[in-house]
């Protein structure tokens, strides 16, 4: 075959590529030489730990950021993007985790939204919404183009996000890890629709960390590790399981800790009890409803659900933050009483936010300052009313090394890679020995690595007696390490499962408001 | 209610409905985009004591001397809009405390009040006021004819206006990029649509807006100068965008319903009708209170609704 030939085979087969790839960024390259091709007609995974690189290689790809060296091509043409309009006008577009949605107007509004084709001065809405119905029913992905986005689900709004590429001429559409707030049948029809896409000869690259998707859905796996192409598969025609893709992203294998449930859970009296607890929102709407819960020491009691369902107002009601508008809360054989974090703190409660950088801990202090910042009082670090930097600072140096945290006592929070930081709010609240420790998704973001080592505290934690109440969207995460399942829609617990019986599928079922007969399983 | 009663009333309600159409409109499309711009009332008295500057200085022929004058209230309004526009969009100034602040430098006790003692316009009529027309010959017709054939041209130019800024909302690409704008301006700017620009756009041709609102005093209402001679019709319009739910249309019904309530004292006291004045003239303000209350409490469902950003800064660095 000439060299013509291929070129020719090329123009064909790929709809974007990256040739010799480089990014680097004071003190990192991002990107180091790497090759990437998204050809006609796969699902194409790129498959990394956080920092690999696979957002600087999209956002090269979308016109967000110029290479260093190397050379994007599209059609097998070399092209220069200056903006993520230029690659619109490529055919690539990027569904990011945050959407672009105005959530007043409806689908049809938004799917025209900055949008000139044709440069059409007058809005013509019935013409718009008979498109991006034509277009939904192409790739099966239901949605009603006259509904206001603010009524649809986060699954239908993602929907929404790939339509409005599709309606402006996407060829290849690149997926920033899209199933993280879905649930499983949510994702499972995207992965429908996603496969839809391929047949119809678009190209579809997902960016993710979830092994398991990865080797159910996609064609090609591309990995990436500090920056350099770690690896590749063709799916299928090679069967490679998630161990070795986990040993392509990491370099060595991974072993998730997962619950033993030969463990007894202990029948001694529940450390934490919520009974009928209801809490509203700013604006009034109930967040919980009736909720009751109990957790008794060393169980861990997981909360599943789709973000959004009352999840944060039930942290912050235990933690104290917010007030009840109904319901009692019993700590330990005692009631507590509402709008007293330190009461609770005081009682042996660690709460560990969804909101870390925020709530958790104060971005502009230093790993030392936030160390201390429950612990201040103690007498310990301080004499008189003054506080002894040089004993905040030895016990900082002990917690960094026991929580194997990679960072200095006096570096600021912000600094910190999120894994890091996320490891300093647990040392600081594990390490205080709390009875009951409450955690809201403690591993989202988080690199399989850091994942990993979470997972392993929360554990020793539990094994040493604490009642755990970890709140969390990944399902996968609470079916490896929770003894019991509740699950929470709409701010109400929809059942509570046994994890040794539960699937993803009954989990699902509750998460989207169904019952206890409907998800056929059997109440613990 | 007898013929001749129901057309005083409705005549006068055109009459005094008319500067609150136009500075309503004017506010409207720049709430539409996320700017609240409180100076409403001082570029209306800069609008009103710029035009009558110009018809008292002015020599030559009575209708270019009033078109000219309307020319100068828009460019003054929009010059006000732009000074405001710049320190709200471009340095993020909170938009009630710099609104307020315009009002302190054009309304009735600053600038305006100074121009017009620099100009000693106090005391004298107006040379020019706005004519009136008589379409199609029918101005004599029963009712209708006075009100609807026999208004000044810009009774009819803010009929047109609001008919095309209600097109101009609902029907076309740049005024659905100005909801998103005024909705959310972070995904706005995302799918490409400049913020910045749209929001110094709209605000300033609502200021544009105002000024020619304000001239409308000076030019047919009351062609004299008083200090302070909008009486506060500036704050009646921001009222009547919020009751009118950012709607051109319901702001036109609701304009003229204020104009009539304004103009009841008149219109009954010449029929000899014997209630304190104070009563009449405090009605407009104690109905705007009264609608603000009710729609505050009653509406915000669905999509009528304040925009979503109004009166919120943005910048595309912070979270």
């Amino acid at each position: 075959m000439t060299a013509a030939g291929t070129r020719t085979q090329d123009q064909d087969l790929h709809t974007v590529s990256a040739r010799g790839i480089t990014k680097a960024f004071p003190g990192v390259v991002a990107n180091d030489g790497v090759d990437f091709d998204a050809d006609r007609g796969e699902v194409h995974a790129l498959l990394g730990e956080n920092g690999s690189g696979k957002t600087t290689l999209c956002k090269i790809l979308t016109g967000l950021y110029r290479p260093d060296a190397g050379q994007v091509l599209v059609g097998g043409n070399p092209v220069s993007f200056r903006s993520p309009a230029d690659a619109y006008e490529a055919g690539i577009f990027m569904v990011h985790q945050h959407f672009s949605l105005v959530s007043s107007m409806t689908v049809a509004e938004n799917v025209v939204l900055g949008w000139h084709r044709e440069k059409r001065r007058v809005f013509n809405r019935r013409q718009v919404e008979e498109e991006v119905a034509r277009a939904a029913e192409r790739f099966d992905m239901h949605v009603d183009p006259r509904a206001v986005v603010s009524r649809l689900s986060v699954g239908e709004r993602q929907r929404v996000e790939i339509l409005k590429a599709f309606y402006r001429g996407a060829r290849t559409l690149i997926l920033d890890e899209p199933t993280s707030v879905l649930t499983p049948q949510e994702a499972e029809q995207l992965f429908v629709s996603l496969r839809r896409m391929a047949s119809e000869g678009e190209s579809v690259v997902f960016i993710s960390h979830k092994l398991d998707e990865v080797s159910a859905l996609c064609d090609r796996v591309t990995v990436l590790r500090q920056g350099h192409v770690s690896g590749s598969a063709d799916l299928r025609t090679t069967s490679v399981d998630a161990r070795g893709l986990a040993r392509m992203m990491v370099g060595r294998d991974i072993a998730f800790s997962r619950r033993s449930r030969s463990e007894p859970v202990g029948e001694s009296e529940p450390a934490l009890e919520l009974r009928e607890v209801s809490a509203v929102d700013a604006d009034g709407t109930p967040a919980l409803r009736e909720v009751t819960l109990s957790v008794r020491p060393g169980e861990i009691l997981g909360v599943a659900g789709v973000a959004g369902n009352g999840q944060v107002a039930l942290g912050e009601v235990i933690a104290g933050l917010r007030d009840r508008t109904g319901g009692d809360i019993t700590l330990r054989g005692e009631p507590l009483a509402p709008g007293n974090p330190r009461a609770a703190s005081d009682r042996g409660l660690a709460y560990v936010p969804e909101d870390r950088i925020g709530t958790g801990l104060s971005p502009g202090l230093t790993v030392a300052d936030n160390c201390v910042l429950k612990s201040y009082r103690q007498r310990q670090l301080g004499r008189g009313p003054f506080l002894v930097k040089a004993r905040i600072l030895a016990r900082t140096q002990r917690l960094l090394e026991a929580f194997n945290v990679k960072g200095t006592a006096d570096s600021l929070v912000r600094q910190l890679s999120g894994g890091n930081a996320q490891k300093v709010l647990l040392a600081r609240e594990i390490s205080s020995e709390p009875q009951v420790l409450v955690v809201a998704t403690p591993t989202r973001g988080l690199d399989v690595s850091a994942m990993e080592s979470i997972r392993s505290l929360l554990l020793e934690a539990a094994a040493r007696g604490a009642a755990i109440l970890m709140i969390s969207e990944d399902l996968a995460e609470i079916l490896d390490l929770a003894d019991r399942i509740a699950v929470i829609s709409r701010g109400r617990i929809q059942g509570v499962l046994d994890a040794d019986g539960a699937d993803a599928e009954q989990v699902g079922i509750l998460m989207m408001g169904g019952s206890l007969e409907d998800a056929g399983a059997v109440a613990p | 209610m007898n013929e001749s009663l129901l057309v005083d009333l409705l005549t006068a309600g055109l009459l005094y409905g008319t500067p609150l159409v136009l500075a309503g409109l004017g506010e409207l499309l720049a709430e539409r985009g996320g700017v609240m711009n409180l100076g409403v009332e001082a570029m209306m008295l800069m609008g009103a004591v710029s035009a009558f500057w110009f018809v008292q200085s002015f020599e030559g022929p009575a209708r270019l001397a009033i078109f000219l004058a309307i020319l100068v209230a828009a460019l003054v309004g929009m010059a006000m809009a732009t000074l405001y526009a710049f320190v709200v969009i471009t340095l993020r100034a909170n938009q009630v405390v710099s609104g307020l602040a315009l009002l302190i430098l054009g309304g009735a006790a600053g600038l305006s009040s100074y121009l017009a003692a620099v100009g000693e316009l106090a005391g004298p009529a107006g040379r020019h006021r706005l004519p009136t027309y008589d379409v199609l010959g029918l101005s004599d017709a029963p009712i209708v004819g006075p009100v609807i054939f026999g208004q000044n041209v810009l009774v009819y130019a803010s009929w047109i206006l609001v008919a095309l800024a209600a097109f101009y909302l609902y029907r076309t690409q740049t005024g659905l990029h100005l909801q998103a704008v005024g909705e959310d301006p972070r995904s706005a700017d995302a799918m490409g649509i400049n913020v910045s620009r749209y929001r110094y756009g709209h605000t300033i041709i609502g200021g544009a807006f105002a000024g020619v609102a304000g001239s409308y005093y000076t030019l047919a209402i009351q062609p004299t100068w008083i200090d302070g001679i909008t009486a506060g019709a500036g704050w009646i319009a921001i009222a009547l965008v919020i009751t009118a739910f950012w709607r051109p249309g319901l702001l036109l019904a609701g304009a003229y319903l204020f104009g009539i309530v304004t103009s009841l004292g008149f219109t009954l006291q010449a029929r000899g009708v014997d209630l304190a004045p104070e009563i009449f003239r405090s009605l407009p303000y104690v109905l705007t209170i009264l609608a603000v209350v009710i729609v505050s409490r009653g509406g915000g469902r669905g999509r009528f609704k304040a925009p979503a950003a109004l009166g919120e800064p943005y910048s595309r660095e912070e979270a």
